[in-house]
């Protein structure tokens, strides 16, 4: 009798808070197309996996009258579900229980899901959606902030940390997502910004919409900020599967292997990649051709789309493909393609994920513009990630590698594992055009013909050192390999190296230029 | 798709090398760098003007506080990086400035014609 009624209770109780904001909210939420934060859990997780924590927490503000206000689970949903059957850690910010708004209780349900997450060693998903700060609840707010954001850099490296912007995340907020490893956003519904329109227009003058200022297609093309761009909340959701399907639940497991599968289309280098090195093509349409099933998850896909990052799998495991891209600015590398590819390379190296470098480039962008927003900084951080990752390093050279580029892609000198390199590569200080202007220039100036000797010397050095042999007489390229042969070569390479272990010299952490 | 892809591209030079490619709205926008003109004062940062502490044809030396620009709640003041005349005031006092605006011009005081009479110039104004 007695435990029927309680059992009653605890239903009661739990209808009252599974309401959220109440009805008038949620129409609201729903209103501006977005799902409410029980909704996005129930569809981004598997099918009855999802186990709420701390629904009955109760909010902390006493001051304001505060305390007469009755906010359900405190504005956030936290707990544990599976992802394809992977564990994960989650919490969803409820903007129909005060917009969102981070209180210290809030804050305090969320702190708890990370130090679970941190505790398991399974992936963390913060859905983000949330007015800001508590201002009634004054400095305990920022309290709350600052306690996530320590424990963001705590399990940066240890469990793959992913943040979901679906709604506003301003101010101090948007921190959280900056310091996690994948940012996704939907296009209308996210806003990120430090400071919002309003206050910058009354302190600046400057007027700008939130979308202009801070919106999705922003994040993913300008700023870098955000790593995943979807149309839709659904569409966002299923990104978000892919992801955690090709990345381990931490960084003592490696990721999930699959059935091996065969590339969709045999490769036919012809149908790919011109011979001419001037002449561009979609560097995606390799990595398709290498991986299994075709199938290539791509990272930052707007964001310096000179370079290509993403997962794809070789023989049933996850690589992670680093590939410069001819189609745009030639490949070169330059400020953001540097960044964008330093802190892909290092997400892989703590995480166990394989690299394979495919390599097209002249060098590294000239122009006022890049050594003035310090290309030498940035450009560097590709040479640090890539000489202080210990997985397996494979390089593959398409057709060009010249100079600085050449040795910061994975070169034999940052230590790779393997570097492969088609017939047709030229591995050299520059182009063959640049390259005999500076060497024969005396005798092209002398020249009765000057253009005639220029093609004639061009001619010349083309023949003697565009080709990748002088590299492999020095052991620089440890195999030229037939491009039909390419997935062949890449497999043996990844399977010889399964067992690969090195140590870094003892020391608490490098410096980074950052 | 392919030909949508071959429409956008452009030549592209690298050390003497003219490759095929697209390129980023980013490279596009490009602006050619121009060397800073000293004698042009532009707002660092935007703000409010509170105060202009100069008029015009006055004489001013460097490290003289030329203006006083309100931002980011607080009263920054602008000084004179190097010795001139104020040539004109563009800014007003108590008007919002975006960054960059024109606030000021100088001029220099005596061209140096030659580093001798650039000397004299400079003892003679001295002694006065």
């Amino acid at each position: 009798m007695s435990i029927k009624r309680k059992t009653r209770e605890l239903f009661e109780r739990r209808e009252q808070m599974l309401q959220g904001g109440g009805e008038k909210a949620i129409q609201k939420q729903q209103s501006l197309g977005k799902m409410t934060a029980r909704e996005r859990i129930i569809a981004l997780l598997d099918e009855d996996s999802f186990q709420e924590y701390d629904l009955f927490a109760r909010h902390e503000g006493r001051d304001f009258d505060m305390d007469k206000k009755n906010l359900p689970g405190d504005g956030v949903i936290t707990g544990t579900g599976k992802i394809f059957g992977s564990p994960i850690c989650i919490f969803a910010q409820d903007f129909t229980v005060a917009g969102g708004s981070l209180g210290s209780m809030h804050a305090r349900k969320i702190t708890k899901i990370m130090d679970h997450a941190l505790k398991m060693k399974v992936p963390l998903i913060g859905v983000n959606d949330s007015g800001g700060a508590r201002v009634q609840e004054g400095v305990n707010s920022l309290a709350g902030y600052g306690e996530i954001f320590y424990r963001n850099t705590l399990a940066s490296g240890i469990i793959p940390q992913i943040s979901v912007i679906l709604g506003p995340c301003a101010g101090g907020a948007v921190y959280s997502p900056a310091l996690t490893d994948f940012v996704f956003v939907v296009d209308k519904i996210s806003k990120m910004f430090i400071t919002g329109p309003e206050v910058i227009k009354t302190v600046l003058g400057e007027e700008i919409s939130m979308e202009d200022l801070g919106g999705a297609r922003v994040h993913c093309e300008k700023t870098g900020n955000a790593h995943f761009f979807a149309e839709s909340e659904k569409e966002c959701f299923e990104q978000i599967k892919s992801l955690i399907s090709y990345i381990p639940w931490n960084n003592k497991r490696k990721a999930r292997v699959l059935r091996p599968r065969n590339p969709k289309n045999a490769f036919k280098i012809e149908n790919v990649v011109p011979s001419d090195p001037k002449q561009p093509y979609d560097v995606k349409d390799v990595i398709r051709a290498l991986a299994d099933g075709s199938d290539f998850l791509e990272v930052q896909e707007l964001f310096a789309p000179n370079i290509v990052v993403g997962y794809g799998r070789m023989n049933g495991q996850t690589v992670g493909f680093v590939a410069n891209q001819p189609l745009i600015l030639a490949g070169v590398l330059d400020v953001d393609s540097s960044d964008k590819a330093a802190r892909f390379i290092r997400f892989c190296d703590a995480f166990n994920i394989p690299l394979i470098t495919l390599v097209d480039l002249p060098g590294y962008l000239p122009g006022v513009d890049q050594e003035h927003a310090g290309v030498i900084r940035h450009g560097a951080k590709v040479l640090y990630a890539y000489s202080e990752a210990t997985v397996p390093k494979i390089t593959l050279i398409l057709r060009k590698a010249y100079g600085g580029g050449y040795i910061a892609m994975n070169s034999r000198h940052l230590n790779a594992d393997f570097v492969f390199a088609w017939p047709f590569a030229e591995i050299a200080v520059m182009g063959p055009e640049g390259a005999a202007n500076i060497i024969f220039r005396k005798e092209i100036a002398g020249a009765e013909d000057p253009e005639k000797m220029r093609r004639q010397k061009i001619k010349e050095y083309k023949a003697k050192f565009a080709n990748p042999y002088v590299a492999a007489s020095r052991g620089y390229v440890d195999a030229v390999i037939e491009p039909e042969e390419t997935r062949h070569f890449l497999i043996h390479a990844l399977e010889v190296s399964e067992t690969k272990s090195v140590a870094l010299p003892d020391r608490k952490h490098g410096s980074i230029p950052l | 798709m392919a030909d949508k892809k071959d429409k956008k591209l452009v030549d592209f030079h690298f050390e003497g090398t003219r490759y095929r490619t697209q390129v980023t709205a980013q490279f596009a926008n490009r602006k050619a760098w121009e060397k800073e003109d000293p004698n042009i004062i532009l707002a660092v940062i935007p703000g409010k003007i509170v105060k202009i502490n100069v008029k015009e044809g006055q004489k001013v030396s460097k490290g003289r506080c030329l203006y006083v620009l309100e931002a980011m709640k607080m009263k920054n003041k602008i000084l004179c990086t190097k010795s001139g005349e104020v040539k004109k005031i563009h800014g007003i006092e108590g008007k919002l400035v975006t960054k960059d605006e024109l606030i000021m011009e100088l001029k220099d005081i005596s061209p140096k014609k030659s580093s001798n009479s650039f000397q004299q110039s400079k003892t003679r104004s001295e002694k006065k």
